[in-house]
């Protein structure tokens, strides 16, 4: 029972506008039962005042007046269910293409991305876009909805010459380890979402809740090293732990043991884990995930930020890094200038030496001599530190292999990056 | 000693958040209502630095309207904990003259405590307001960040928030800007009913079924407690054993017709439930955009 209850799988959303997003997902609501009583009547009040004479679940959805007037997703919207199974999260990200970094915010967040395919349209300059980017973030686990089978009559040889324009992607793919399912579904009428379609009896596949409910975590999890960057030093100076100085952060990757022989970054001084605890609890070890406090046996000097791995797990050490970088920012990404670079927790400043192009996002991977990155470009770049990063390459690990550029006037997050 | 941590992604995430929040910001502050939520971010708070103290004090934003039991809750908990709490009362700002009070059937000071947190805000120089408002309460608070920057005057621009990406959370301000953080963002109301229930956590009674009188007004139980809710005439007061799902003010709090008297009967409720939490605020039914725009004022 407590087991099942700390399952959560975070999806993500991709469609381009008019795919029909926000309907599978108030389709998924609908037919799963999340959506309560008051929230239904909500809906169906609204779709017989739009006169519609359907159910409008994209009104289960859609949060903010501007989005209700245009009829569109702005922002990122969060949206929870659950099955007697699991507890699902949805990021809800907009398709437009002026808002890819809300597609890269909501993917990096997720295990499971969902891109959305009209069927009458097929393959669209947005759908290499929504995949390009899902491979960039090297989301493990893809499945592509075709949707509005009911507008091509359910026709099986369409929708076969779909998935075979969309496995052309996937060929010339950069990250080739993805799992990626193609389910036939109609959102507006329910079919292969949670129930069965009978109209669509020629496809053999899993439903799509089907689908998603039978994803192993333990399947999607990438084998990685442990990474503990410090958040906090935490000193009670109380009677009864007045000596106690215990290293608070969230694991990154792989595993930590009591006897484990760490090094600490960026000193470079060597000891071994003394405890590590939860809350009032001590254990012997602890997994990624895990908000964990840890003591060292040496009175070593750390502060936040710094970063406790393995001594023969080293990361990289270096003062420049080259990574792509999708730009989010309205003020475009110039060379020269300085930025606030945030890795994980650890903050330092930074220039950006070079801008050694700009990379076509619409997975024909075209570079283009460029001297800006503008909002939704995605380029490669390198950058100089003021001082060393241990870092991973994303892919190796994601979390200690991402980072974000914080622009120094505004304080936004200008962009997001990725080391390579 | 035990073998190895379980994971709880929620109060993984949630305990990271704060750490962030220690390591971020200057001076933050825990609205703290003594509801459930806030009640939950206490605890998490305790999990994500103890051994030592909570770093942070408390702040509360007394209405004057709310049920004994909570404050009653509230200073044992503060008692109990060692920490420090400030309150900010509505009234004072109320007499002052610096807000009107509303008036007639549906009269609230639910939007007059923006105002007083705002002030409270200034005068203390806080820095984060750490809140227990989750994304699946409200379609506007689902937009909602984890580290919600506010201008200088507390005002939320929903159409230019900062991007979150993987887990990295940006809190930098400049002077007299604050951010609104909740850590407890991506917990369903059934996660945190069964958080309390897995904690054995406290909680004020009105939670609980109980005996009250009450009246019916629009198909909602409301509290007939006439110092504080207005009543006609023909709104007639009975007893009826109820209990509350979320707790405001007496104004804008509805009751639920409930036997659950106990924990777990009230996360079988909950699981079997077909009505949202919001349901039961009178404050929300106002319009579809209710809580947008108390946001954009302010509001947390």
């Amino acid at each position: 029972m407590k087991e099942n209850k700390n399952k959560v799988l975070k999806l993500s959303t991709a469609g381009s506008v008019d795919d029909g997003k926000s309907t599978l997902i108030g389709r998924i609501l609908y037919d799963t039962h999340s959506l309560t009583d008051d929230k239904l009547e909500a809906i169906e009040r609204s779709s017989k005042q739009k006169g519609y004479d359907y159910l409008d679940f994209s009104l289960a959805t859609d949060g903010l007046v501007a989005e209700r007037e245009q009829g569109i997703t702005i922002d990122v919207a969060h949206i929870y269910f659950s099955t007697p199974n699991r507890s699902y999260i949805i990021a809800d990200t907009p398709g437009h293409v002026e808002y890819t970094r809300n597609m890269v915010t909501g993917t990096s967040t997720s295990q499971v991305s969902i891109i959305l395919i009209d069927a009458r349209k097929g393959v669209i300059e947005q759908t290499k876009r929504h995949f390009f980017i899902n491979n960039l973030l090297r989301t493990k686990e893809v499945v592509v909805a075709v949707n509005k089978m009911d507008l091509i009559d359910f026709d099986e040889e369409k929708y076969d010459a779909i998935v075979k324009e969309f496995k052309k992607l996937v060929g010339a793919a950069e990250y080739k380890d993805q799992n990626i399912t193609f389910i036939p579904v109609s959102a507006l009428h329910g079919d292969n979402v949670v129930e069965k379609s009978k109209n669509l009896d020629w496809f053999k596949g899993d439903t799509m809740m089907e689908h998603l409910e039978n994803i192993r975590l333990e399947d999607i999890q990438e084998e990685t090293k442990a990474r503990f960057q410090v958040q906090t030093v935490i000193r009670p100076k109380t009677d009864e732990f007045h000596d106690f100085r215990g290293y608070a952060g969230k694991l990154k990757g792989g595993e930590l043991k009591v006897g484990d022989d760490v090094t600490v970054l960026p000193s470079g001084r060597k000891s071994q884990i003394k405890s590590i605890s939860f809350f009032d609890q001590q254990y012997l070890s602890a997994s990624k995930g895990s908000s964990i406090t840890i003591t060292l046996t040496d009175d070593v000097n750390v502060s936040r930020g710094d970063l406790i791995v393995k001594s023969e797990e080293l990361p990289l050490e270096s003062k420049t890094i080259m990574a792509k970088i999708c730009w989010m920012d309205n003020l475009p990404l110039e060379t020269a200038s300085t930025y606030f670079l945030q890795h994980g927790v650890k903050r330092v400043k930074s220039k950006v030496k070079s801008i050694n192009h700009k990379i076509s996002t619409d997975n024909t991977g075209e570079i283009e001599k460029v001297s800006q990155l503008y909002m939704n470009d995605l380029g490669l770049v390198e950058i100089q530190l003021a001082q060393a990063l241990h870092f991973d390459a994303y892919a190796e690990n994601k979390e200690n292999g991402a980072f974000i550029l914080i622009d120094t006037k505004s304080n936004t997050t200008a962009g997001v990056g990725f080391i390579e | 000693m035990n073998e190895k941590v379980i994971n709880n992604p929620l109060e993984d995430e949630a305990i990271y958040i704060f750490r962030e929040v220690a390591g971020q910001f200057e001076k933050p502050v825990i609205l703290f209502s003594g509801g459930k939520d806030s009640i939950t971010l206490v605890r998490l708070a305790q999990k994500a630095f103890y051994p030592a103290k909570i770093p942070f004090p408390l702040l509360h934003i007394d209405t004057g309207h709310n049920f004994p039991e909570t404050i009653e809750f509230r200073d044992q908990l503060v008692e109990e904990l060692g920490l420090e709490l400030h309150v900010h009362f509505v009234q004072d700002n109320i007499d002052a003259g610096n807000v009107q009070e509303e008036s007639g059937k549906y009269a609230s000071r639910n939007i007059l405590q923006t105002d007083s947190l705002l002030q409270a805000i200034e005068k203390h120089g806080f820095d984060a307001c750490i809140g227990g408002a989750r994304r699946d309460e409200e379609k506007a608070r689902a937009k909602e960040r984890v580290f919600s920057v506010r201008d200088d005057f507390g005002q939320w621009d929903e159409k230019n928030q900062r991007p979150e990406v993987f887990d990295m959370l940006n809190g930098k301000i400049d002077f007299g800007q604050n951010v609104r953080i909740f850590p407890i963002s991506n917990w369903t109301e059934l996660d945190v009913w069964s958080y309390i229930q897995q904690e054995k956590m406290e909680i004020p009674s009105i939670y609980f079924a109980h005996k009250r009188k009450v009246f019916e007004r629009d198909g909602m139980i409301w509290s007939a407690h006439d110092e504080y809710v207005f009543r006609e005439d023909d709104e007639i007061v009975t007893e009826k054993i109820v209990r509350f799902r979320t707790v405001g003010d007496m104004s804008c709090t509805a009751a639920v017709e409930s036997l659950a008297f106990d924990i777990d009967k009230v996360v079988e409720e909950i699981a079997a439930s077909t009505i949202s939490e919001r349901g039961a605020r009178i404050d929300d039914k106002r319009s579809e955009a209710a809580m947008e725009k108390r946001k954009q004022q302010g509001y947390f």
